[in-house]
């Protein structure tokens, strides 16, 4: 009875711990975000919530300038996050579906080379190429636009092996009846494996959603003006190097607003991926 | 409702030949079971008519067209497959409306089409449901109704049954028999079950590495078989066959052991020629005269019984006899083939002897 009590324990212990490891670094963010620059300056930011909360997400919303600098309202970088995270996610999930349906159900001459050279690329990091990138993307005039900022993201091959894989698992009886039911290979795409393909689709968007969310280098190469800043370069913008004081209230402020979509996202699919997964249709 | 005709199909996948010249011409309404082993290429022809495999060489003609080269949509054809293959996110409705939709027929139509097909197969309660709130047999009529609904030329028929435990196959082969009897629609039906075959057939061709080994109906296949492979493959248990001779007079045969069974009719012209002799377990009964046999395995299947016994030289002998047994294992027994159960076989080509 004891010992089981014991062993009911450890692992609550630990699970409780590492919540609160993880944790307290947001908690410390969201505390910040309420309180006055002066008082996080000084260092001796409380645990508990101060009145300022409103004011500094409201500043920082609007981008009214801040004690000492000017930002870019978070208003501005959170839609261009969004555009760019939203573009990356259905981009790729549209890329991938497409090249590995090619791979998976038409025969073509060559068709294993092409599929060997989109695995290739996953042994590229963005980093390694992202001179010639650079080059390419500025050459298109598309430094400082949308599809600058998406485009060179969205070709995946991660995704274009999973979606490959799981329509490997699609019984080749179902296309065959659907050939002789009359459905071409764009209705078969759309009628068929599409719906299939659902829960798959829904699993990587929550993920590619965040991966674009998360961007950094590039949106920092491709875009100079602050029209086209994106959040996650806007706060490490924010923070000034060396001596300069920092406007922390707003920069918190800021941390908390741009967690908020990817919370969202993961939030609102999880739903869908469990509703997903409980239907079990294959 | 159409005739189909196949002429000298061939199908060859790189140097091997899986169908080396098949010709039938399937009447209208006519239901024909394409029967032989794995590998045998019944199903490879299936799908040829079905227009999911390339022809190799030959014609296939659907309803007097030629439809080589023709779509498997534009064949006028349906087919049903083993695993049903029924589209998983859909409702029953949808399964049975999606060939039709694309077809662009009008929506009360359709409606009218499936309800129909639904009350044929008995599926009006499950019209809503998914594939897989279905059971095996249901998911079976509903592939059954997506052919149905399509109103096509000839139904194709790829093992639907095998995936079926023993009590629902039998059902829904009875239920089979009376849907294309009822709707009187040309069917093509590959199976490994010479039972579902000698039920369902108006012909059957029998198959065997691409070759037709023989074409007939039910009763001509077990009573005539043309080949030794067609005799061992239809009738359960399995012919018995036996090394013979035709003795110099060609009016009987002489069997290792001395047995001298007496021909129907003589055949001077084979006077002396090795034979193969077949003789159907359930054509020998117990005879004061004939094979003396050492039992050695009874199987009582209640309705009739299956005697395994031994000749003196060492050749089993099965012996089917009506009622439980009276016999036991060890037991000596004499039994003989009944009149005219003789079936004369070449001993090299395995081809029936008339």
């Amino acid at each position: 009875m004891k010992t089981t009590r014991v062993i009911d324990l450890v692992p609550h212990i630990v699970l409780i711990a590492g919540v609160l490891i993880f944790a307290y670094p947001i908690y410390v963010t969201l505390i910040g975000s309420t309180w006055d620059s002066g008082t996080i300056g000084r260092g001796g930011l409380p645990l508990w919530p101060g009145g300022q909360g409103a004011a500094n997400y409201a500043q920082a919303w609007a981008g009214e300038a801040g004690d000492r600098a000017m930002y870019t309202p978070v208003r501005t970088m959170m839609l261009n996050s969004l555009v760019m995270a939203l573009s990356i996610a259905l981009g790729k999930i549209a890329i991938s579906i497409l090249s590995a349906y090619a791979v998976a159900f038409f025969r073509f001459p060559l068709r294993m080379a092409f599929f060997w050279l989109i695995f290739i690329t996953l042994m590229l990091p963005v980093e390694v190429r992202i001179i010639p990138t650079y080059k390419v993307v500025a050459d298109l005039g598309l430094i400082n636009t949308y599809a600058g900022l998406a485009i060179p993201l969205i070709a995946s091959a991660t995704a274009t092996l999973l979606f490959r894989q799981f329509f490997l698992t699609i019984p080749d009886e179902l296309l065959e009846a659907a050939k002789i039911d009359g459905a071409g290979p764009v209705r078969f795409l759309i009628d068929v494996v599409l719906p299939l393909s659902r829960t798959n689709i829904a699993a990587l968007f929550v993920i590619l959603f965040i991966y674009g969310w998360n961007q950094y280098l590039w949106p920092l190469l491709v875009t100079s003006s602050g029209d086209m800043e994106t959040i996650v370069t806007g706060i490490t913008k924010m923070i000034g190097t060396g001596e300069s004081a920092n406007d922390w209230h707003i920069i918190m402020a800021t941390t908390v607003l741009a967690m908020l979509p990817p919370v969202a996202v993961v939030v609102l699919m999880q739903r869908w991926f469990v509703k997903g997964l409980v239907d079990s249709e294959k | 409702m159409a005739t189909v005709e196949i002429r000298n199909v061939r199908k060859s996948y790189g140097p091997v030949e899986a169908i080396k010249g098949i010709d039938i011409a399937i009447q209208d309404g006519e239901f024909l079971v394409l029967l032989g082993p794995s590998g045998c290429g019944k199903s490879t022809l299936l799908r040829m008519v079905a227009g999911l495999e390339g022809i190799t060489g030959g014609e296939i003609a659907i309803g007097g067209r030629v439809v080589n080269h023709l779509d498997p949509k534009d064949r006028d054809i349906a087919m049903v497959f083993q695993n049903y293959a029924l589209y998983p996110h859909m409702t029953v409705f949808d399964n049975m409306a999606y060939g039709l939709k694309i077809r662009g027929i009008p929506k009360a139509e359709i409606r009218a089409r499936v309800d129909k097909a639904a009350e044929i197969l008995e599926l009006g309660r499950f019209l809503d449901r998914r594939p897989s709130q279905l059971s095996g047999g249901q998911r079976q009529r509903v592939a059954m109704g997506r052919a149905i609904v399509r109103e096509p030329a000839a139904f194709l028929f790829d093992e639907p049954l095998s995936n079926l435990d023993a009590k629902l196959r039998t059902q829904m082969r009875v239920e089979i028999k009376r849907l294309q009897d009822r709707l009187g629609i040309t069917s093509l039906y590959v199976t490994h079950d010479q039972v579902e075959a000698m039920t369902l057939a108006d012909r059957i061709l029998v198959m065997n590495h691409g070759v037709a080994e023989q074409i007939g109906t039910p009763l001509e296949v077990y009573q005539r078989p043309a080949s030794l492979f067609v005799a061992g493959f239809i009738g359960s248990p399995p012919m018995n066959v036996l090394d013979g001779r035709i003795d110099d007079r060609g009016e009987a045969v002489l069997v290792p052991g001395g047995q001298r069974l007496p021909l129907p009719r003589p055949r001077p012209t084979d006077a002396g020629r090795p034979v193969k002799l077949g003789i159907r377990p359930e054509h020998m009964a117990v005879a004061a005269a004939g094979f003396s046999i050492e039992i050695e395995l009874v199987e009582a299947l209640g309705a009739d019984t299956v005697v395994y016994g031994r000749l003196p030289d060492g050749e089993t002998l099965l012996v089917r006899m009506a009622g439980i047994p009276t016999v036991r294992e060890r037991d000596r027994l004499t039994v003989a083939p009944q009149d005219g159960a003789l079936h004369l076989f070449d001993a090299v080509t395995g081809r029936r002897i008339e």
